[in-house]
């Protein structure tokens, strides 16, 4: 019964880990943002429930299910109702093929990389059919914009990524994990000090690129200074003005569930995924479970920045965000291929 | 992922039913989007039709053909035309434009020329036709690496055409600046 | 339950024969154009699978291009239903007889 453990027993105890792991992540990631928010401002936030507040997130949820399911009359129904969904799900999906450890992942697909930007790239849908099916004004100028965004800012997304698959010569993102932080090669000789190693990540290897997928990142989450589709001063709420209860709720944690997977894309692919400098090892046979925890604590000191921009900087005005994205990151994006194709000849990395 | 996803649709006819299911998702949802009148509706199920396609060209063993069908297909091109729609604010066509006398016409012609391709993939058909997909060259190149598989031939054999393409890329985005743009 | 090259073929034509029934009924040129994307996706499928029986990569370098061509045709076409909805505020076909002698 080989094919039973193995083709359909381990695949979905890694489901039942991976899809729990997040889902905590985005529990605790919706009381952090509160938190950090208010330390931000200088203020205490949630502090109530539980220790340190801990557990408002499930007081939310209950508060959440507990309120009326309003559908207005003049909504389009089954996309109104299909629109939420369509926004969780891909963040979700995606995780499919991250690795969160040597063995912790539940799909290593030879195209890794293009699998996630296929699944990401149907995210716009949930934003874009929601705007148009609420049928009112704010919500379709909110669904307009976010579409317009997400497919200019897909592309910069795609373009700051090359980089580092020239370096890694594989689209399977295991391999790119562990080609970081063996050491660097440079001029044939291979550096294995602990300098060299740190070097080794793609952070140190592609810093333009990073920035870019940060950048590129935001907007596609649709966070401050990119979160246009929502903007409260100017479109009360934008897309999800007439949602309500649980449908509310699911847009809500869609928001950080994408925040997850495009945080756990940036850990793999520039912060060295799941190794730390042979920390990794640690444990003997549950080393996973540090692998796990290596690949949390990234993600969380990841998640952590995302909220300090989000309360630092304010909006970009449409116009600024379409130049920004056609005008400075396209051009910068394709001079940073060009500049890595360079750079690898000279440095025969 | 390919391994393991291979033993278990080679194990229990799992490759028939994944065909089969993906088959009834795509044909059923693109007669949905010729039939419905929104056209809103009509993308969402050609999303839905291209999304099932992609699953089909998994059943081929074409994983990088697939994930471009999603990532190409359905996440640019759809979002284009759903796009384009609600910046026309269409709603409903017209149900009294649909020119109802075409229907059995066009469907007589559909018919016919279902039949007749059928008809051409019986009489065309070579022993390979016949033979399980399972049992088919088993394309070791393919797989563990099939975007190396795919990108040799691409940046060697057919680095022309691939070139062309780009200019032919650069074309339609001036095109489509030009066609729209109110004041150039 | 085995399935063949044949069987995909089919789909193929039923695919095919939907689109150009689609591209024969509807009078919305955006359905339209839809309708014809379904009807290029049908050959590149027939492509994919002569492709998996030859166990070569050209079938699949065909549909490459074949969809990259597909995005620059949409992109343009959907310029032109832009451009025709600016000049006469419609995008029914039969409505579009200006050239009509």
């Amino acid at each position: 019964m080989d094919f039973w453990i193995d083709d359909i027993g381990w695949p979905f105890i890694k489901i039942f880990i991976i899809a729990n792991v997040a889902l905590m992540m985005v529990a605790l990631l919706v009381w952090a943002e509160r938190r950090v928010a208010a330390l931000i401002q200088d203020r205490l936030g949630p502090n109530r429930v539980g220790p340190l507040g801990l557990l408002q997130p499930v007081a939310d949820v209950i508060k959440l299910f507990l309120k009326e399911d309003l559908t207005p009359g003049h909504v389009n129904r089954p996309f109104f109702i299909i629109a939420p969904a369509l926004t969780m799900m891909p963040a979700i999906i995606s995780l499919a093929v991250i690795p969160f450890g040597a063995s912790l992942i539940i799909a290593d697909l030879d195209i890794g990389i293009l699998f996630i930007f296929a699944i990401s790239s149907l995210a716009v849908y949930g934003i874009t059919i929601g705007g148009w099916a609420s049928n009112s004004k704010y919500s379709l100028l909110g669904g307009i914009r976010s579409t317009a965004q997400m497919i200019s800012y897909e592309i910069c997304l795609g373009l700051s990524v090359i980089g580092v698959f020239m370096l890694s010569k594989s689209l399977r993102l295991q391999d790119v994990v562990l080609m970081q932080g063996d050491g660097i090669w440079l001029f044939g000789e291979h550096y294995t000090g602990i300098m060299g190693k740190i070097l080794d990540w793609n952070i140190f290897k592609q810093p333009i690129g990073f920035i870019l997928f940060m950048i590129a990142g935001f907007a596609e989450t649709n966070r401050t200074p990119f979160d246009l589709a929502e903007a409260e001063q100017e479109l009360a709420a934008g897309f999800h003005t007439e949602f309500s209860s649980m449908k509310f709720a699911l847009y809500f944690l869609g928001e950080y569930a994408a925040m997850i997977s495009i945080g756990a894309i940036t850990v793999t692919l520039y912060l060295g995924g799941w190794t730390f400098f042979g920390l990794e090892n640690l444990g003997g046979s549950f080393s996973w479970l540090t692998q796990i925890l290596i690949f949390a604590v990234k993600l969380l000191a990841l998640q952590f920045f995302f909220i300090w921009v989000r309360w630092t900087i304010p909006r970009f005005r449409y116009d600024q965000l379409m130049r920004l994205g056609w005008q400075v990151l396209l051009p910068i994006g394709l001079a940073n291929i060009l500049l890595t194709g360079v750079l690898k000849l000279i440095f025969k990395v | 992922m390919e391994p393991i996803f291979h033993d278990l649709l080679a194990a229990g006819g799992g490759h028939a039913v994944a065909f089969y299911a993906c088959s009834a998702v795509t044909i059923a949802a693109a007669i949905l989007m010729v039939m419905k009148k929104n056209p809103v509706a009509s993308v969402m199920w050609l999303v839905l039709s291209f999304i099932g396609l992609a699953g089909i060209y998994v059943t081929l063993q074409s994983y990088f053909i697939a994930v471009i069908q999603v990532l190409v297909y359905a996440g640019a091109i759809m979002v284009l035309f759903l796009f384009v729609i609600m910046l026309l604010n269409l709603r409903r066509e017209d149900i009294a434009k649909m020119e109802l006398p075409k229907v059995p016409f066009a469907g007589v012609i559909a018919a016919i020329l279902f039949f007749v391709s059928v008809f051409l993939v019986i009489k065309a058909s070579t022993p390979a036709f016949e033979k399980p997909v399972d049992a088919l060259l088993g394309e070791p190149a393919l797989a563990g690496d099939s975007v190396r598989a795919i990108g040799i031939p691409l940046f060697s054999q057919w680095l022309l055409p691939f070139e062309i393409t780009s200019v032919l890329l650069l074309a339609a985005i001036v095109g489509a600046v030009a066609l729209t743009k109110k004041k150039l | 339950m085995e399935i063949h090259i044949a069987h995909y073929l089919i789909v193929a034509g039923i695919l095919f024969s939907i689109g150009l029934v689609g591209v024969v009924v509807r009078r919305n040129a955006i359905v339209v154009l839809m309708c014809l994307e379904l009807m290029l996706n049908a050959a590149n499928l027939v492509f994919v699978a002569f492709a998996r029986m030859h166990g070569n990569m050209q079938g699949r370098i065909f549909v490459f291009f074949a969809i990259t061509v597909a995005a620059a045709e949409a992109a343009v076409m959907l310029a032109i239903i832009i451009a025709v909805y600016r000049q006469r505020e419609t995008v029914n076909t039969d409505d579009m007889d200006i050239m009509q002698g």
